[in-house]
């Protein structure tokens, strides 16, 4: 970690995105990870998003439950709202926050420890509930901050750094999410940002439950040869199904890629995200498929990344219940409390039923 | 792109911007860092060491440091580099011991130096150590050339010139003041083992328009003019005053003037104000003084009544540009007439050789200048050298520093028998600041303070006394939040491919986006391709050999705060902040060769 603050000097001919911003005015606080955490890289690639979709900091609210990987939102968009909730609490907090003002952009930023153990029932249930969010788990396989003890993503026979074998089996994340719901699925790896960071401004696009896993080696205690989440094995082991760009609905649509190997999806909100196909038969819109998909090549020992599936016209949860369009925060008191004889009216309704 | 590696000690002398733009080279930072620290006469004898007039340039200096510094191009203003120079002149105490000692044996060579100026004296100081036996001529009685004669005391107080000047006569030359070399064949004659010819460029043009011969006593050239108030001749001069010409003597010339009881002191340039020769800073302090400049006025006439000085008749023009030329052409409007009741003029310097023979094997080019190696400093005479004004026109002090560096190291060379085309290699020292896991040996945190301006005396009581220095320089207080804004650039970032694992750390911490980790390409191209522009072409791009994925890393060198934020956040030290001291050889008894 560092001490010092980060220099406010920047670039003198950095680029500028419509609201004027810099991508130096999305950071955060200095990271306090070890050096080199991958965590740092997928902070890194969350800022560039938000920049390149120039996004206005304030409508922003980033939650996170605890670990290292909760630490991070402490290390971007520093100009957001925040909340650091209780062990593996933060997807039922950030679904009260949703339905309160719905006007915000949900992220939630959670571990392999947060999400896949103390916090697996509420990962699931936001995600069958359809909570519009970019759900993000920074995924590790150990739990860092008490010295790097396998966690429950740690594949079965990979080894810890002190030479111990894991024997239990791995909860995939991916899979879990897809089987939950989820309408929007990825998985990438954090030292490749150039499949992240659009996976990343497609998920925050997307108008239901978004799940990216994304591979991010710790540096202290899960480098090592004989790691499933180390660089090396990663880098040798990663078989993306697809690169994507990212459009919004109002950019003009280049066509600048040959037929056959680029796939347009076009999301509910206008946005579109471009495949460039680097497996010719993988069509993220069919779950069935991409499910058999990701276990035939997991018993293969291949790590499949990319949009894994995409539901182009997900529900979330408002629509199921119905809710007001407008944020609760913004109506008044004569509304959200209102008077007596509103309740008087709706007991007498039920009893004339 | 070729790696970087290994990075040989000009690729790093480059990235520190101010030493490499530095004539005399001076390792910038290493004595802002001694500031820093309070060790005062340390940093001043880094400075002696390279510039040799620390205290005098600390003061004089025309900063080509400063508009190359690294900070100007990160926020809006450089280090005030010049005049932390002069902290340490300031607050150094007494370095007596420092110095070296006049040589106890001599070598047996004899070489004469013609003028005292800082070239000549510079090549004492370095000759003198190593048992040469220097003798010294000068016209005017004491030693320091025009550092002396042209510098008014405002600006250069004497004290601070005598103990430089000191420093090198304390060495023991044979002093010949007051005795103006009036012919180099009769030198010759002497049987010198090597001349070095530092005579300055003593002659200021005149001006030439009609009128000004019933009124040439009220006419002066600038330097001379300069020369007799630096002597105490002249100690007085009209109430309104007209100085012609847009450089350093001529804001010399009018502030001067303000103190000798001119009212209405005014500068007329022929250019506009922005292309005046003049610092910056020198213009603005004699604005402060409530001296205007006037542009865009070409001497027309001088007007006269009855043989007294009236004024001065002015064309106005304009500037045209044509294939990139500027020129002045007459704007049409009316002439402008000043009153005046005396003119300096301040147009220009050349170069006077009358005391040259033109038989003594020594060739001029056509502009009436000796032909001079820009590398050996050797005339075609091998046995004299030229440096300073005297080689290649009016330039700064620190320029005749450097020419004098390299004219001593060519005559330790030529006196042994070498070749003195081939130069001895300059010298790197690097050392890993490393201390902790994020600790360094330099203070890295960087600092966001704006330059510190120099405090003035007030101009009630600087206009009343010609002798009271108006700059106070920086005390220790303000030295110090000066030197914290420097960045460090000779703490280099050193990186070794073998340990990178790829991560994105340094990326990503990077305040000034200089690092990019891509596929290698041509220069051209992969500048178009980095994490953020690198449009300064004149700064290099590090460049690393293959890494394991098959990219390599391109760092742009332009504007990278030295701030080591990438070695911190390095998982395995691939990336150092190591020091590299660059030495600029200077003679020595043995030369060594590149």
């Amino acid at each position: 970690m560092s001490y010092l603050a980060k220099p406010k000097f920047r670039h003198p001919n950095l680029e500028q995105n419509a609201l004027g911003f810099t991508h130096r005015d999305y950071e955060g606080a200095i990271s306090t990870l070890c050096a080199g955490c991958g965590h740092d890289s997928i902070s890194a690639s969350l800022i560039q998003a938000c920049f390149e979709l120039d996004i206005e900091p304030h409508r922003v609210a980033k939650l996170s439950g605890i670990g290292c990987s909760s630490k991070t939102p402490d290390y971007l968009l520093g100009q957001s709202h925040g909340f650091n909730s209780v062990h593996g609490r933060m997807p039922s907090v950030l679904t009260g926050a949703n339905l309160a003002n719905r006007d915000l952009i949900y992220l939630g930023v959670s571990g392999d420890g947060d999400s896949a153990s103390i916090g697996i029932g509420q990962f699931v249930h936001a995600i069958r509930r359809g909570v519009n969010m970019l759900y993000v788990c920074e995924n590790n396989g150990v739990y860092g901050l008490t010295k790097g003890q396998f966690s429950a993503t740690a594949d079965n026979g990979s080894k810890s750094k002190g030479g111990a074998t894991n024997m239990d089996s791995p909860i995939d994340l991916v899979s879990l999410a897809l089987i939950a719901g989820a309408t929007f699925v990825g998985r990438s790896f954090s030292g490749d940002k150039t499949q992240l960071i659009p996976l990343i401004k497609a998920g925050i696009a997307h108008g239901g439950a978004a799940v990216i896993d994304v591979i991010s080696p710790c540096i202290a205690f899960n480098n090592h040869a004989g790691s499933t989440k180390s660089f090396d094995f990663v880098r040798e082991h990663n078989e993306a199904v697809n690169r994507l760009d990212f459009m919004e609905g109002r950019e003009a649509i280049k066509l600048d890629q040959a037929p056959g190997t680029s796939q347009d999806v076009m999301q509910h909100d206008g946005s579109i995200i471009r495949l460039h196909k680097i497996r010719d038969d993988y069509d993220p819109r069919d779950k069935v498929k991409a499910m058999n998909y990701l276990q035939q090549r997991h018993a293969d020992g291949e790590l499949v990344t990319g949009l894994l599936y995409v539901n182009t016209d997900p529900r979330d949860l408002h629509t199921s219940l119905n809710t007001v369009k407008t944020p609760l925060n913004r109506l008044g008191t004569d509304v959200l409390c209102p008077k007596s004889s509103a309740l008087a009216a709706i007991n007498a309704d039920y009893r004339a039923g | 792109m070729n790696p970087t590696e290994p990075a040989g000690a000009d690729y790093w002398h480059k990235v520190v911007d101010c030493q490499w733009a530095c004539p005399a080279h001076t390792p910038v930072p290493e004595y802002i860092r001694l500031i820093a620290a309070g060790r005062y006469a340390d940093a001043y004898m880094v400075n002696w060491h390279s510039n040799v007039f620390p205290g005098v340039l600390g003061r004089t200096c025309d900063r080509p440091c400063e508009p190359a510094c690294r900070r100007g191009r990160v926020e809006e203003q450089p280090v005030a580099i010049c005049r932390l120079k002069r902290v340490t002149a300031d607050n150094k105490g007494d370095i007596q011991d420092r110095l070296p000692k006049p040589a106890t044996e001599k070598n047996g060579k004899r070489v004469a130096l013609v003028g005292a100026g800082p070239a000549a004296l510079t090549v004492a100081r370095d000759l003198l150590p190593l048992g040469f036996h220097v003798t010294i001529y000068d016209g005017d009685a004491k030693a320091g050339g025009f550092m002396r004669t042209q510098i008014p005391k405002f600006r250069l107080p004497e004290a601070v010139l005598d103990e430089e000047v000191g420093f090198i006569t304390g060495l023991e030359p044979e002093l010949k003041l007051g005795q103006r070399v009036d012919s180099l064949k009769a030198l010759l004659t002497e049987n010198y083992d090597a001349i070095f010819v530092g005579s300055g460029a003593p002659r200021g043009r005149n001006l030439e328009v009609p009128g000004q011969d019933q009124v040439a006593g009220n006419i002066h050239v600038g330097i001379d003019w300069l020369a007799s108030v630096s002597f105490g001749h002249v100690e007085k001069i009209g109430k309104r005053v007209i100085v012609l010409g847009g450089g350093n003597t001529a804001m010399d010339c009018c502030r001067t003037a303000r103190r000798l009881g001119g009212e209405d002191v005014r500068v007329v340039v022929r250019s506009g104000f922005e292309e005046m020769k003049a610092s910056p800073w020198e213009k603005e302090d004699a604005s402060h003084e409530g001296i205007p400049i006037h542009n865009f006025l070409v001497p027309k006439s001088v007007t006269n009544e009855k043989g007294r000085l009236t004024g001065m008749i002015f064309e106005k023009v304009k500037a045209e540009y044509k294939d990139g030329k500027r020129s002045l052409v007459p704007s049409g409007e009316a002439d402008v007439f000043m009153p005046c009741d005396d003119i300096l003029v301040a147009i220009g310097q050349e170069n006077a050789f009358p005391w040259i023979e033109r038989d003594v094997g020594i060739e001029f080019d056509r502009w009436g200048m000796p032909k001079v190696s820009e590398t050996t400093y050797q005339s075609t005479n091998p046995k004299v050298f030229f440096g300073g004004d005297a080689a290649f026109g009016p330039k700064n002090i620190i320029w005749a520093v450097a020419h004098g560096h390299g004219a001593a190291t060519s005559i330790v060379k030529f006196t042994q028998g070498d070749d003195v085309a081939v130069r001895p290699a300059t010298g790197i020292a690097v050392s890993s600041q490393k201390m902790g896991i994020h600790e360094w040996s330099y203070d890295n945190d960087i600092r966001a303070d704006k330059r510190y301006k120099v405090p003035h005396l007030d101009n009630a009581v600087a206009l009343k006394d010609i002798r009271a220095e108006v700059e106070l320089g920086f005390d220790k207080h303000l030295g110090f939040a000066e030197a914290q804004r420097c960045l460090n650039c000779d703490v280099q970032t050193v990186f070794a491919p073998k340990l990178c694992i790829e991560c994105d750390a340094c990326v990503d911490i990077c305040p000034m986006d200089c690092i990019t980790f891509t596929a290698n390409g041509e220069e051209a191209e992969l500048r178009t391709r980095l994490t953020a522009p690198a449009p300064n072409e004149w700064q290099d791009l590090y460049v690393s050999t293959e890494l394991k994925t098959g990219r390599i890393m391109a760092k742009d060198e332009d504007v990278c705060l030295h701030c080591g934020l990438c070695a911190e956040r390095c998982p395995t030290g691939a990336w150092d902040m190591q020091k590299t001291l660059i030495e600029i050889p200077q003679a020595s008894a043995s030369c060594r060769s590149q």
